[in-house]
């Protein structure tokens, strides 16, 4: 159906990019979580860069799950950016709170940029 | 205008994107902006999915059942469940409160319902089930039809 979740992940560095495409939710976010995490557990990554330019819908299981990796990542000494958000989504983070904690960049690159990685 | 529909599913996550799409496509004869369709599409999303994880604990045997009425522009919407009902209704709408922090739940869910909505509500009664009820006015349509 295509109204589901794919997602790639790419190593740029120390820096692990992920993309998302489609609709996170509840059904979709304990996949998502699982693979994510066993990137985190990789050994090469330290910080990590969130590509949503393609996610056009989210509610708020999609929250615990970049809330659930903020955690582990600012374990491992690293920092997250949130890029390329649009604004449906980003109404959501506003009103959790999670810009608070979360960086956001306007694209990729940015992103990448902030976090030390060279292109 | 009015108008009424009424639909009842499996409570299994697959189920979660089947009736916020349903929901949608139901309210569009409102000709809705894109941001209100948003808005209908995430709170259906937020109150089946305590459904399925709260009311049933996500056991698949159990049922949803969304009512959706439409009178002129506003949308008045419920979501039922006959599952495990909530003990503390006052605390489970606080923000970031979650009741199943060990599955990452956000504790966001009433509060994005609160917000995206004009009118919320919830009725709950311990081992019979929960009731959400929605309600919103549309703003944008064009409509001078009488």
């Amino acid at each position: 159906m295509a109204l589901s979740l794919t997602y790639d992940f790419e190593q740029k560095q120390d820096v692990l990019l992920v993309r998302l495409t489609g609709e996170l939710d509840h059904h979709e976010a304990e996949q998502l979580k699982n693979d994510w995490q066993s990137y985190l557990q990789n050994g090469m990554t330290k910080h990590v860069v969130v590509n949503l330019e393609n996610l056009h819908f989210m509610d708020s299981s999609g929250l615990g799950v970049f809330l659930g990796r903020y955690k582990e990542v600012k374990e491992i000494g690293g920092e997250m950016v949130i890029c390329s958000i649009n604004y449906d989504v980003q109404r959501l983070f506003e009103l959790s709170g999670l810009f608070k904690i979360i960086d956001a960049a306007d694209n990729e690159a940015a992103a990448l940029a902030r976090l030390g990685v060279t292109l | 205008m009015s108008n009424f529909m009424k639909v009842e599913f499996a409570a299994k996550s697959e189920n979660e994107s089947f009736a916020r799409t349903t929901v949608a496509a139901f309210i569009a004869q409102l000709d809705p902006t894109v941001e209100e369709l948003t808005e209908i599409k995430t709170v259906v999303s937020e109150a089946v999915t305590n459904a399925i994880i709260h009311g049933y604990e996500e056991n698949e045997e159990g049922t949803v059942l969304i009512e959706c009425e439409l009178k002129d522009q506003d949308i008045s919407l419920t979501i039922r469940d006959f599952g495990n009902g909530i003990e503390d209704v006052d605390e489970a709408i606080q923000p970031m409160y979650t009741s199943k922090p060990e599955l990452e739940r956000s504790g966001m869910g009433f509060t994005i319902m609160e917000n995206f909505m004009d009118h919320f509500e919830i009725e709950s009664i311990p081992n019979h089930g929960t009731t959400v009820t929605l309600r919103k006015k549309f703003l944008n349509n064009q409509s001078a039809y009488n």
